[in-house]
């Protein structure tokens, strides 16, 4: 239905290692994502897609190989530059301020793209008001865009799960990333809920030409929204394209559905 | 402000002259809202049609309008009446393969729509037409969100189609005003489709002039103007939409507020105020639920306030609203009451600002209805149906009885035949339904009276009281009279209670099924500590069967007490595992129920009733919004209700 053009590399990670003493969690792993694609990360609990998620993101630092966004390979960068170079997050366990209000919580996404300081913001005069208010409309498109005008003001920790899941998308897009990371945006929703998630996700990679690297041990939801997959497996990459090449992977069947011995 | 212009177009090109800087229309978008004043309508206005024209859309052709309630599709309704065209208004939440009938059977090529989930409808649509004449030419659409890279023929954006119509006005200079000039009162003015409670829907046509009447009725009687808000959130293709959101609006002047999206209504109608309010008998007993849900929550001494207070205005609430004499102590109760409850109340229910408020489509409870009247809301009822353009009897102020719809509108004559149908004669009655001059025939005697299917009656000061459809009313086989609307309406009163089919035509005793409500029930099972794992469970536990009991308990208490009544009291009842749907064709579209249906699809469960089982095992199928289907299972008990001596009328 939709010709989005999927561009050049946007990020390349190579011969990814990471271990936590003796753990090795990550080993020599590789793979690339492509500008507009939405790619999948996929694997059994424990097979190391947080951590994975968690090396691009800047929270923790390989010990071996280099992560390259365009263009620019970094090895050690805190989350705050690579949020500065247009890469925004969710998460699993939603890390949103549940007393403040779904509008307040979309608009801290905003905070990096302020120019006001802190004094200025306090007083709200002049300039940071001007700021305010534009970026307050980018907030409302966003909030028109997840259809969550009926909870504009509400608190978020009085939403359900799957609304609460929405804002966390809400407050990464107000960044309006480059890259979006989603870790497990369905985890513990109902079948509906992971619908309309599934279609806001190509949406957002639609309408905001995103490119998105999501996370997800529901092998159906992936393999629909998906162009591309990754498949890990105790921190070793056991497959690697479209959703019908991995599907008809052996190694990938065998992770997932056992073996015989 | 009232004009006298034979055509809606023409009405809105003289707000325009006489108004032409007052609020028209107001939308929320983006959290703000947004205003169109006279003038800036009839220029839209204009372009749209303009826009139209230059696609090819002509006198007489048909335009589909599909979506929720947004300013531009009411622009549409107008542009179309311009070029002398019909607009087609239709549920928005139909599935293609209801839709596609319609289309089909009034010609459509153009049609205006909302957005990408009505065009990914639309589209399909068209698929389902291959090989029959005419079929979709152009989908416009409102708002281009996810639509950017659909390339089918015949898509164009709302804005696109403006620029295609600025263009066409300097190309054609004066055909939009010669086209406006042709419009006379006697062209068909809107075709609304009828919900198809029984068979196909039929499209009935209504003149301008019909719809014109119906709005200044309504506007004179309550004296509607500039200055006077209103909410539209209600389906488009309703007729009571087209007459309060149409053409009260282009009679009367007042301006039309459009909510933010189908959710926020509630909110959004406290920050607008509105002044004049219309919803169906459901609307009112949603609020109600949800304040009774949310009073049910409150502190104790809030909880003693209200009963107290409310009980106070049972009493004497509607008796001041009507005018009647209250006794000076009541009265100072109840100016103390209105500062500390039913003041608050109105504000939280959006109906601060309310003058009058209209209720219609079904037959709304008493004990409802009286609690909206007794917090100093002027609920009224109206009477009519698509056919009438919802406009046979209306309420007037200082005169309304609980139990009746009013007396006849002004221009509309009322007869009741000998078979307690109500007969209707006048300005509003219907042209004809569309290419269909036998199912006209059928409704349509020769003195002109429309048969409405209804049985009513007329009291002595020609007050008219529906008791229920024609068809429904039955007897038991005792031969006592049997209406299921008026005791399914009791049942509906009651929080916990969303939907309720009683059986009992031609059958020894009445028996019901019940839908519970499963906010409020939901709600009740938390507060006492009841685990339940969704709808089905919830429906099923031994608790909240009870709780269904005492609910049926007391309406048969109060039918033992009713004239003629007692005999229907519910002998047994059983509650169903799931809700009843539109999308399962157990509901209309306006969420009447079909009882017909539901006894044939449930034919297990009521033969369970009437067979003495304790329970029964039952499979459903279920069809979700986007076509799909699924299947739910459950065994339900059959419970024995309470039910009371007859209580004989004093002689």
């Amino acid at each position: 239905m939709s010709n989005r053009k999927i561009g050049d590399v946007v990020l390349d990670v190579q011969n990814i290692s990471l271990s936590f003493g003796g753990v090795k969690a990550l080993t020599d792993i590789s793979f690339d994502v492509r500008e507009h694609e939405v790619r999948a990360i996929i694997g059994p609990n424990g097979a190391g897609k947080s951590s994975m998620l968690n090396c691009i993101n800047g929270v923790y630092w390989p010990q071996q190989g280099s992560i390259t966004f365009r263009g620019h390979t970094f090895k050690h960068m805190n989350s705050r530059q690579v949020a500065e170079m247009g890469v925004a997050r969710t998460f699993q366990n939603l890390a949103l301020f549940k007393g403040m209000s779904v509008l307040d919580n979309i608009m801290t996404g905003r905070n990096l793209r302020m120019k006001s300081n802190l004094f200025q913001q306090a007083i709200r005069w002049g300039a940071a008001e001007r700021e305010e208010t534009r970026h307050r409309e980018f907030v409302e498109r966003i909030i028109d865009f997840l259809e969550i005008q009926a909870h504009r003001k509400t608190p978020v920790g009085q939403l359900p799960y799957g609304l609460q899941k929405r804002v966390d998308l809400g407050r990464a897009l107000a960044m309006e990333p480059q890259v979006l990371l989603l870790d497990e945006p369905m985890a513990g929703m109902n079948v509906e809920e992971k619908q309309d998630m599934s279609r806001f996700i190509l949406d957002v990679n639609d309408e905001f030409g995103s490119t998105i690297v999501l996370i997800e041990h529901d092998m159906g939801v992936v393999m629909d929204i998906s162009d591309r997959v990754v498949v890990l497996d105790y921190g070793k990459k056991i497959g690697d394209g479209t959703p019908d090449e991995v599907r008809s992977n052996d190694n990938v069947i065998r992770a997932y559905l056992g073996v015989e011995h | 402000m009232q004009t006298t212009a034979p055509t809606f177009p023409r009405l809105l090109l003289a707000h325009a002259q006489a108004q032409p800087e007052s609020p028209a229309v107001r939308e929320k978008d983006l959290g703000i809202w947004q205003t169109w004043t006279w003038n800036a309508v009839a220029q839209e206005v204009r372009e749209i049609a303009c826009g139209l024209a230059s696609l090819g859309f002509k006198a007489f052709d048909n335009l589909a309008i599909v979506g929720a309630n947004r300013p531009h599709l009411y622009m549409a309704v107008i542009a179309a009446q311009s070029l002398r065209g019909v607009p087609v208004p239709l549920y928005q939440d139909a599935v293609a393969s209801e839709m596609v009938f319609m289309l089909q059977d009034a010609s459509i090529e153009f049609v205006i729509v909302e957005d990408q989930e009505q065009v990914d409808k639309l589209l399909e649509c068209r698929e389902l037409q291959t090989g029959k004449q005419p079929s979709i030419r152009h989908i416009i659409y409102d708002d281009p969100k996810g639509l950017r890279h659909y390339d089918q023929p015949g898509l164009m954006s709302y804005e696109q189609l403006r620029e295609l119509g600025r263009a066409f006005d300097k190309a054609n200079v004066g055909h939009y005003d010669r086209a406006v000039a042709s419009g006379e009162a006697t062209d068909v003015g809107v075709i609304l489709y009828t919900s198809g409670t029984t068979g196909r829907p039929k499209g009935v046509c209504q003149t301008h002039a019909s719809f014109i009447a119906a709005g200044r009725g309504g506007v004179e009687t309550d004296k509607l103007g500039p200055g006077d808000n209103i909410m539209s959130y209600l389906p488009m293709a309703w007729v009571g939409d087209h007459l309060f959101s149409v053409a009260q609006w282009l009679v009367g002047g007042f301006t039309l507020n459009c909510p933010e999206s189908s959710e926020t209504v509630m909110n959004d109608m406290r920050e607008i105020g509105p002044s004049y309010y219309f919803g169906p008998p459901r609307t009112f007993e949603g609020l109600l639920t949800a304040v009774s849900i949310r009073m049910e929550d409150a502190a104790r001494p809030k909880r003693w306030l209200y009963a107290k207070f409310m009980a106070l205005a049972q009493r004497v609430g509607a008796d001041i609203l009507n005018g009647a004499t209250v006794s000076t102590g009541d009265r100072l109760m109840y100016g103390l009451g209105n500062l500390l409850i039913y003041g608050p109340l109105r504000n939280v229910l959006g109906m601060s600002r309310i003058r009058v408020a209209y209720t219609a489509g079904a037959a709304i409870g008493p004990d409802l209805f009286r609690f909206y009247r007794s917090i100093g809301v002027n609920l009224k009822q109206f009477y009519g149906q698509t056919e009438t353009c919802a406009y046979v009897c209306l309420q007037q102020d200082g005169k309304v009885k609980l139990q009746t719809v009013g007396t006849a509108a002004p221009g509309i004559e009322l007869k009741i035949a000998d078979d307690g149908e109500v007969l209707v004669r006048g300005v509003s009655v219907l042209k004809e339904y569309y290419k269909r001059p036998d199912a006209t025939a059928e409704v349509l005697d020769a003195n002109g009276y429309f048969h409405t299917g209804d049985a009513g009656v007329l009291d002595s000061e020609g007050h008219l009281r529906i008791i229920d459809r024609a068809k429904d009313v039955g007897r038991l086989v005792s031969g006592a009279i049997f209406a299921p609307n008026y005791i399914e309406n009791k049942l509906k009163f009651f929080p916990q209670i969303k939907e309720a089919v009683c059986f009992g035509n031609g059958r020894d005793e009445v028996c019901a099924a019940i839908n519970i409500d499963f906010e409020a029930v939901g709600n009740w099972a938390e507060r006492r500590g009841l685990a339940y794992g969704g709808y089905v469970d919830l429906a099923g536990k031994p608790e909240v069967l009870a709780l269904v009991g005492e609910c049926i308990a007391k309406v048969n208490a109060d039918l033992a007490s009713e004239d003629g009544m007692g005999e229907t009291q519910i002998a047994r009842f059983l509650v169903l595992h799931k809700e009843l749907d539109p999308d399962d064709d157990e509901l209309t579209r306006t969420r009447k129920v079909r009882r017909g249906f539901i006894a044939e699809k449930y034919a297990v469960l009521v033969g369970a009733l009437y067979g003495g089982k304790t329970e029964q095992y039952i499979e459903t199928q279920v069809k979700f919004e986007d076509g799909r289907t699924g299947v739910v299972s459950a065994t339900l008990k059959i419970v024995e209700a309470r039910t009371f001596p007859i209580v004989k009328a004093a002689a």
